[in-house]
């Protein structure tokens, strides 16, 4: 079943056909530095107000100025809009707008077009006074032409030329102006969009670049003879904020009352701490960029340390290098939340490609038993919240809580309902109480491990935090017992946050044949597979798992529920058919390993590293072939 | 003679802290360890300014002279090896109210953690640091230091080392925004004692090298300039210190010295024939990070419920009004 497969028959309105659909995917695709980010960001703002879903997904080259017209080199931005909504990036694009033939060519080339993709192609090449470059250009075109796409020149400079001295900053609204037509969204919209994007500018800047959309939508109203219709399945009634993952990590840093988040630059995580640095301030936070990872570990660690609960935002290499400090926080006992925003790994790896490779690292990591929390957002929506319960938990249980999510979440946008302001989220004020007489900074209760956490200032809780084995007076242990007293309760509270937790919703019936689970950004590209299958008649069903330490309760009696059980992950795992892969050696992912550990279960796995986010389609073809084996 | 009630009260009000206050437990440093002067000199320091005990915190890496925490009865941190900068930088930018001081030793800060080292002067946050160097890793069991002088003999420089000495006080005085440059050593107990008070008093990063014995794994070390008063040289200055007239008559070399001119203390600090103690450098217009950096807000939740709706409004789409 194709997804863009039309609900209705065309019917022809205005001389054009108009093409009613469920959903389609979108491109606008340049050179970096040309604007398509912005003009696919402000399509995706458009639907979203009119009601639609959408997902969109930054197309980021690798580096910051790649050389023009290089195949490597697309900037730009993909939008998944749908009639219902929509949970992840979908499959291949429908129809995509490009300002060269070379980016294009670097997307046809990465597998990312549908065979049958209408592409609205910029002509000036084919002029160009460089005959190389007009004849690459012509090269192409008949190429992709010949290949069965839809190819569809467009005089986007000429057109734009004729309007304002230099086309090259304006096109990109010229092709909104294109897009507005091409799927009937209302033109008035768009000039709005436009005044909310340049607002702060002068009023000559909006004008412009609403000349160019109008010439966009009149050239595409008079050239074209095709149209779309994505009709919402319901109107939209509430206000919904649409940011990427990293905008709504600092949404939440900024909710969870933290006031302090410590940084060094790294990416994908960087963008989260830029939106931060630029707005903590207005509400009284500070964004402390340090000397080294480690530095701004262990300064998140003395911030909390002397009464607040701090954050530290980083990816994969960034996480390695905290991991000593991160095992004195948890031998101190002291609350830390540790953002890791996950890219390709080891080394630098894929810096800029979603993976989902550090969940191991964030639960056995730091040398030792280093019992701390991992939880993962699945949505961008979680992401927001994800920060406020992480504060909360790190507060309560004085422990350290890892937040995983990842380059995909990182650039996504994804509308979410407008969070309601709670007072509840707030962090209380710095405790300055006096401690009880007699009682120890780790008196730890004999049930849960928890202890009262002793923080400068408090008159009579004066004492030593150290990394060192110690006592419940956090005097250094030299006797063996009291070593291992400590880890006791330290484990024990990993236990009695567990208690807490609970069990994960199935998507899909609670039993049948197969139960896939997933963790972070995963879920909507699985759940979207999972009823594909379901709608098919298949007893498939899903689960996502929000916190990795501690696996919740009640999952093992799912698990026993079905007669297969497998995870899709973004991480790898050794594959069956190689010939010296068996039982006896194979590596699997990291969930299908710790349902393996915990539960004594059956767990197969697909592994995916390819840095793109998982396709529901690729899902839906390993299940099938699950179900059949 | 008449007494106003409200000077019988205010007497009555005032604390008072004796050493005791200040003690934990019984140091296991060696006898003859130069942490032990340094722990004296910082007790009397505390008790002499009256600090409360949980207002106070001591922040440590790892090494000898990083267990000093715990020999004191205020608050501590004794963290892991190199990182006791950033942990201090951390109290300090979230509480202004406390007094933090920071204890090191020459691995500590001149080798594992002398990132930490240079961008904390950068920084120039309100903490006094004490760098304990006796130019040997003692808790590891005799390795060579940065500070080592070259020639050493040690554990991994059996046939001794083979690199010129990092001079602690050149390196601090050539970062950008250092405010405080002192140095002792830990056989002169007045003048320990008359720099740590300086160092203090200084706001802005105060860093105070103390010049330490080691009797395991240096014993002689230091028997050149103990045994000839003449390699001390003493800094004096009315900006400085000003040594009393019984320490001026046992060390005879001294120089005045301006503490406010930089350059001076770069070649006095330079010059390793003689160990220079007193004040090098002091500058207390150099602004402090955390006084740059902490808004001055009260954070109420409406406070921060009106930011969080601000950027809220920034990123919504409101449903398209019906026509």
């Amino acid at each position: 079943m194709k997804d863009h497969e039309a609900m209705n028959a065309p019917t022809l309105s205005s001389s054009k056909t108009v093409t009613t659909l469920r959903e389609h995917i979108v491109e606008i695709i340049s050179d970096s530095g040309e604007g398509a980010q912005r003009c696919g960001q402000s399509l995706g703002s458009i639907a979203a107000r009119m009601g639609n879903g959408i997902w969109t997904v930054e197309i980021i080259p690798a580096e910051i100025r790649p050389p023009a017209r290089s195949i490597a080199g697309a900037s730009g931005n993909r939008i998944r809009i749908g009639a219902g909504p929509v949970t992840n990036g979908g499959d291949e694009t429908d129809l995509v707008v490009a300002f060269n033939e070379q980016v294009l060519l670097g997307r046809v080339r990465a597998d990312e077009l549908k065979p049958d993709c209408i592409i609205l192609l910029e002509n000036m090449w084919r002029e160009h006074a460089d005959p190389k470059i007009a004849a690459a250009y012509v090269e192409t075109h008949d190429k992709l032409l010949a290949a069965g796409y839809r190819l569809i020149e467009v005089p986007m400079e000429r057109e734009c030329r004729a309007r304002v001295a230099d086309a090259k900053r304006g096109k990109n609204m010229f092709a909104l102006g294109m897009l507005c037509s091409l799927y009937s969204l209302e033109l008035q919209m768009g000039r709005e969009q436009i005044a909310l994007t340049f607002g702060k500018k002068d009023a000559s800047v909006v004008a412009q670049n609403v000349k160019l959309l109008d010439a966009g939508h009149a050239w595409a109203e008079a050239n074209l003879e095709f149209k779309f219709r994505i009709p919402p399945a319901q109107r939209a009634t509430e206000p919904k904020v649409v940011v990427n993952g990293n905008t709504a990590l600092a949404l939440g840093v900024l909710a969870s009352g933290m006031e302090l988040c410590s940084m060094y630059p790294i990416t994908p995580a960087t963008s989260a701490s830029h939106y931060l640095s630029d707005v903590f301030e207005k509400i009284g936070g500070v964004v402390h960029q340090a000397e080294d990872e480690i530095a701004a570990c262990a300064f998140a660690i003395g911030a909390s340390y002397a009464g607040k609960c701090t954050v530290t935002i980083t990816s994969g290499p960034g996480y390695s290098l905290k991991q000593e400090a991160i095992g004195l926080a948890v031998m101190g006992e002291i609350p830390l939340v540790v953002v890791n925003v996950q890219r390709g790994g080891p080394s630098t790896g894929q810096p800029t490609k979603v993976e989902q490779g550090d969940a191991l690292a964030a639960i056995f990591g730091s040398h030792g038993d280093a019992p701390k929390v991992v939880m993962a957002p699945s949505t961008i929506e979680d992401c927001f919240y994800s920060m406020i319960t992480a504060r909360k938990i790190a507060e309560t249980f004085n422990m350290v809580v890892v937040v995983l999510s990842d380059a995909s979440l990182a650039t996504s946008q994804q509308p979410f309902p407008r969070p309601q302001f709670s007072e509840s989220w707030i962090a209380p004020p710095v405790d300055q109480s006096a401690v009880p007489e007699g009682m120890k900074p780790y008196d730890w209760d004999a049930a849960t491990g928890l202890a009262r956490r002793f923080i400068p200032g408090q008159p009579n809780g004066m004492h030593t935090l150290t990394g060192l084995a110690h006592d419940r007076a956090s005097h250094v242990a030299y006797d063996p017992e009291i070593n291992e007293e400590s880890i006791h309760f330290r484990s024990l509270k990993l236990a009695a946050l567990q208690k807490t937790l609970k069990t994960p919703p199935v998507f899909g019936d609670p039993q049948g044949d197969l139960l896939v689970l997933g963790w972070g950004s995963t879920k909507g590209a699985i759940e979207e597979a999972v009823q594909t299958l379901r709608d098919e008649g298949r007893k498939v069903s899903s689960m996502h798992l929000r916190f990795l330490q501690p696996l919740p309760g009640g999952v093992k009696e799912i698990l026993q529920r079905f007669r297969k059980v497998m995870t899709v992950e973004g991480n790898w795992c050794d594959r069956p058919e190689d010939e010296i892969i068996d039982e006896s050696n194979r590596r699997y992912s990291t969930l299908a390993m710790l349902l393996r550990a915990r539960y004594l279960v059956d767990v197969d796995c697909y592994g995916e590293i390819k840095g793109q986010p998982i396709k529901p389609s690729t899902i839906r073809r390993v299940l099938t072939a699950k179900l059949q084996s | 003679m008449n007494m106003l009630a409200t000077e019988c009260l205010l007497e009555l009000c005032e604390e008072r802290f004796e050493l005791e206050d200040y003690q934990s437990g019984v140091p296991r440093w060696c006898s003859g360890c130069g942490d032990n002067a340094i722990l004296a000199a910082v007790q009397r320091l505390c008790r002499d300014e009256g600090l409360r005990p949980e207002k106070t915190v001591f922040v440590s890496g790892i090494g000898c002279s990083s267990r000093f925490p715990h020999y004191m009865r205020t608050y501590g941190f004794h963290g892991i090896h190199g990182r006791a900068l950033p942990v201090a930088e951390g109290v300090r930018l979230a509480r202004p109210d406390l007094t933090v001081f920071v204890n090191t030793g020459d691995g500590d800060c001149c080798s594992i953690g002398a990132a930490h080292w240079i961008h904390a002067i950068r920084y120039n946050m309100n903490l006094t640091v004490f760098l304990h160097d006796n130019q040997i890793y003692g808790l590891t069991k005799m390795q060579a230091s940065p500070t080592s002088p070259r020639g050493t003999k040690s554990n991994t420089t059996p046939r001794g080392s083979t690199l010129e000495p990092l001079q602690p006080l050149s390196v601090t005085l050539g970062v950008q925004n250092v405010s405080f440059v002192a140095q002792a050593v830990d056989w002169i107990p007045e003048l320990l004692y008359d720099i740590v008070k300086a160092a203090y008093h200084h706001k802005g990063l105060s860093f105070v090298r103390i010049v330490q014995r080691c009797p395991e794994w240096l014993p002689k070390m230091w028997d050149p300039w103990l045994h000839d008063p003449q390699r001390i040289q003493l800094l004096h200055h009315e900006r400085g210190l000003q040594p009393s007239a019984g320490l001026a008559t046992v060390y005879r070399n001294q120089l005045e010295h301006d503490p406010q001119n930089l350059n001076r203390a770069r070649e006095i600090a330079a010059n390793t024939d003689v160990i220079p103690v007193g004040i090098l450098y002091r500058n207390p217009a150099v602004p402090c990070y955390e006084d740059l950096r902490r808004g001055g807000q009260l954070r109420t939740d409406e406070y921060i419920r009106a930011g969080l709706e601000a950027e809220f409004d920034k990123f919504t789409v409101w449903p398209q009004v019906a026509a």
